[in-house]
């Protein structure tokens, strides 16, 4: 099967089943991508695909063929840059391990809406569990990765 | 010559009486940590096990305790930093090794728990520092021939008059020198780092994804396994259609080990399949009787029937006869699932003469010890690799590292590379679990609504029975942890008449450390009891607290602010509340303020948290207010929602949709004051989870009159599983 993960062609032997998750860590060894519940109820495993984000633990990677991967490791620099540098001002993670899958759900967010009220972050990111419960520093580096984004643009 | 000979040879064993707990650990630096992962061979200078300043100014601080999101990745290092004047942009930081070297000061074995790290390391960690920077101040003196005290340091520098040189450049020199005895230490009001705005240095890792979590460990000839677990304690397997699960491609082999039927495959999604094809068929064993109902019938049954008792003062009875008010109440609280973001992983590598593990672990020492029992091969032999740990909340502080014990069964039985994975299901059914507990209590009140007596029996199970607390933590047959916290708190100290009784069922249930342990129960009892108190006593809840409490200054304090920040005694709109929660709890001392509104019929909605927190010394204020926040949020979501249940022996609650986690748009804003203070720092991970649960049935209570003693607020509908 071919597929594409941040703009890499790949050719991979799975069956049709086997969760993209799964192709990600297991066979292209991203491991930036995480496993949480397997049911698509925390979002750790949050993807982009063709823009759209995913839970990627129960989407099979026939889902995936002729589309485009992203990955928090591709994610574009209009995205990630005012994420990243949010989250850092924020200092957000606590064990981070579902860190990545909130920046890909926050990303689809950004990218569809300049000014993201509290309303708009509940509703894009209420899918997403953090343990740690780090909510209320995640709202903060959306909205301040909302305004970093406008200023660079 | 290599480096690493270099090292070897100046053989850094210095003992010292340099430990906080009272416990003398050799300050030397452990054979594992000489030789690796040092890619240009800069020289290193090892003045102890905690510390590796290289030629090329890199600092490596080693850590004894692992990040598992509480922080001490940036504040453990902090204490080194700043007595050693170090570079800030200049640290790494990486876990240790399992060795004696690093052993916690008090519990004797290399374990973080107890939100003890920073407390016990305070000492140990700066004076780490301390005694580097004093060796390369001679180093630098000796080199320009001027007196020791005629030079400063600052980021990574020695200075004296116009000469100036780096520590880089001194490693060689301060490796000949000699250790002080003992170290004086900065005062702390010339203190940097510690105490400063310092942002945590394992968030760029996390957040780009590269992070090495357990799960992300891999191999090429690894193998992944999934292991069909015993479903109810004591359970054995009967059968099982090994063919079947050989069958489905990517299965590479099927194991019989003590906790059940391991599938090895090529992949998780493989390992999963076989998993299923393997149908085991397992005999259930004695403890298939159990269902939650009857549990819960039994405990009020215990209660009934009393207790051994941990407490007992005057005559509780006859002054409970004679109190003005009477308040009998009790306070139920189910059984609870630890489960952390990461689902329990273990990688073991396992060869005729060693044993390696890699792992997010709260318990090295025990983790290789059990490894050790399981191969035979002598402890040294055993390595753990520490990775992040994606969370843990005392699911990887287990008694006899059932998981790693697990794994290592697996690879001495198959002969393979192994990774077990855990899928999320297999946490939350075979967990390790929060005892259920039932707190029940008979106060007498005087005319001045203030207790004159004190009966209270507690029924739960002993988490510390068992475990490698056991000789400390059960004073004659009572588990000090069930009734944690509330011996000391100061008015039931000074109450003449008191009895506090626990009872303690020895269920065939797997129990063990949830975050804040007993205190994740006693104080839920604890707060809503003085709540229903200052109501019974026709008194403000934070005025009738400021009067149990006058004797306890530091918790007065929190108290107050508390009132103070949050607004207390203000008027709020229709159905809103507000409720208080105050205790000390690991050394810090912690006073919530929740205001909630709860619509008729409706959810209840925690809008505000107002947090003030006295844990002495702040190290990290920001990783403070951090621990603050997520432990409001821990809190919340075992107070709305938490509850493993038992039917047939088995647990049914299966994945986040039965076993709901706290999200986004639930929640509040949590606003952390910390009281300055200059006492040795307290712990931060656990101390405010317990406070949260009563500030918000105490705010729930404010707005419905409605008292809740049972928790969870929300009960899913089970279905028959």
């Amino acid at each position: 099967m071919q597929l594409t993960v941040n703009g890499k062609s790949y050719d991979v032997n799975v069956p049709s089943d086997m969760p993209i998750l799964w192709v990600i860590r297991d066979k292209l060894g991203l491991m930036g991508t995480k496993f949480g519940c397997g049911a698509a109820q925390c979002g750790a495993c949050t993807v982009h695909l063709d823009g759209q984000g995913i839970r990627s633990c129960v989407a099979p990677v026939s889902r995936a063929e002729g589309k485009e991967i992203v990955t928090i490791e591709g994610l574009n620099d209009t995205l990630s840059k005012p994420l990243m540098a949010a989250w850092t001002e924020i200092d957000v993670p606590q064990c981070g391990y579902c860190q990545t899958g909130q920046i890909m759900a926050a990303a689809v967010l950004l990218r569809d809406n300049n000014n993201p009220t509290d309303q708009d972050i509940d509703n894009a990111m209420s899918g997403n569990i953090c343990r740690c419960a780090t909510y209320q520093r995640i709202r903060k580096a959306i909205h301040l990765a909302a305004e970093l984004k406008k200023s660079s643009s | 010559m290599s480096n690493a000979q270099l090292i070897d040879r100046r053989k850094f064993i210095r003992s010292t009486a340099l430990a906080a707990g009272g416990l003398i650990i050799a300050f030397n630096v452990p054979a594992g940590i000489r030789t690796r992962g040092v890619v240009k061979e800069p020289v290193l200078f090892a003045p102890n096990a905690f510390l590796r300043i290289g030629s090329d100014n890199s600092v490596k601080i080693i850590l004894s305790h692992c990040e598992m999101g509480q922080g001490i990745w940036t504040s453990l290092s902090m204490l080194i930093a700043e007595e050693l004047d170090a570079d800030w942009k200049s640290l790494q930081v990486e876990h240790a090794p399992a060795d004696i070297a690093y052993y916690h000061t008090v519990y004797a074995t290399q374990r973080t728990g107890g939100s003890s790290s920073l407390n016990s390391e305070f000492d140990r960690y700066r004076k780490a520092g301390a005694t580097a920077r004093y060796l390369l101040v001679q180093a630098a003196a000796n080199r320009w021939k001027v007196a020791p005290d005629d030079c400063q340091t600052a980021n990574g520098y020695v200075v004296s008059g116009d000469k100036k040189i780096s520590y880089g450049e001194l490693v060689t020199d301060a490796m000949a020198l000699p250790a002080p005895a003992d170290i004086p230490l900065k005062d702390p009001k010339d203190w940097k780092i510690i105490g400063g705005k310092i942002k945590r240095l394992d968030t760029q890792e996390k957040i780009k994804g590269t992070a090495v979590f357990g799960m992300d460990i891999h191999f090429p000839d690894l193998l992944t396994v999934m292991v069909a677990r015993v479903p109810v304690n004591g359970a054995t397997v009967t059968g099982y259609d090994e063919a079947a699960a050989l069958a489905v491609p990517g299965v590479r082999q099927v194991v019989k080990i003590p906790t059940g039927v391991a599938v090895l495959a090529d992949d998780f999604w493989s390992a999963k399949k076989g998993r299923q094809a393997l149908k085991v068929q397992w005999d259930l064993g004695a403890a298939a009787n159990i269902s939650s109902d009857s549990l819960f019938t039994e405990m009020k049954a215990r209660a009934d029937k009393g207790g051994i008792v941990a407490t007992e003062e005057g005559n509780v009875a006859e002054l409970f006869k004679q109190s003005v008010t009477k308040v009998e109440v009790e306070y139920f609280q189910p059984f609870l699932a630890q489960s952390p973001m990461e689902p329990l992983n273990c990688t073991v590598k396992l060869s005729a003469d060693k044993c390696e593990i890699w792992t997010g672990t709260q318990t090295q020492t025990d983790d290789q010890h059990a490894a050790s029992e399981i191969t035979g091969l002598p402890i040294s032999q055993v390595f753990i690799h520490t990775c992040f740990l994606g969370g843990s909340f005392g699911r990887r502080n287990i008694t006899r590292s059932d998981f790693v014990r697990e794994a290592v069964e697996v690879a001495k039985a198959s002969g393979k590379l192994v990774k077990t994975v855990w899928t999320r299901e297999d946490d939350i059914q075979g967990g390790r679990y929060r005892p259920a507990f039932l707190h029940r209590f008979k106060v007498g009140l005087d005319a001045n609504g203030m207790p004159v007596s004190w009966d209270q029996i507690s029924v739960g199970q002993s988490v510390m029975t068992g475990g490698p607390f056991e000789k400390i933590a059960v004073v004659n047959g009572v588990d000090t942890f069930s009734i944690e916290g509330m011996q000391a708190v100061p008015f039931i100290k000074a109450l003449k008449n008191k009895k506090i009784a626990v009872n303690t069922p020895d269920w065939p249930i797997m129990i063990d450390n949830w975050r804040a342990v007993g205190m994740s129960h006693t104080i839920f009892a604890m707060e809503s009891l003085i709540d229903e108190m200052a109501y019974a006593a026709k008194k403000d809840p934070v005025a009738y607290r400021r009067l149990l409490y006058k004797d306890d200054a530091r918790l007065l304090k929190v108290l107050d602010l508390a009132a103070e920040k949050s607004s207390w005694g203000t008027p709020l709109p229709k159905d809103h509340g507000r409720g208080i929660a105050a205790f000390k709890a690991c050394g810090s001392y912690v006073a919530l303020v929740a205001e909630v509104s709860v619509p008729k019929n409706g959810m209840v909605k925690v809008h505000k948290v107002t947090c003030v927190v006295d844990c002495g010394t702040a190290i990290q204020p920001d990783g403070v207010v951090a621990q603050m926040e997520g432990s409001v949020g821990y809190g919340l979501s075992a107070a709305l929602y938490s509850e493993i249940t038992f039917k047939n022996g088995q647990v049914q609650q299966k994945n986040f949709y039965n076993y709901p986690i706290l999200r986004m748009n639930e929640m509040p804003e949590v606003n952390t004051y910390i009281v300055p203070g200059n006492e040795p720092p307290g712990g931060i991970g656990e101390a405010s989870v317990g406070q949260m649960m009563p500030a918000l049935t105490n705010a729930m209570f404010a707005v419905t009159g409605k008292r809740i003693r049972n928790l969870p607020i929300y009960k899913m509908k089970m279905g028959n599983a």
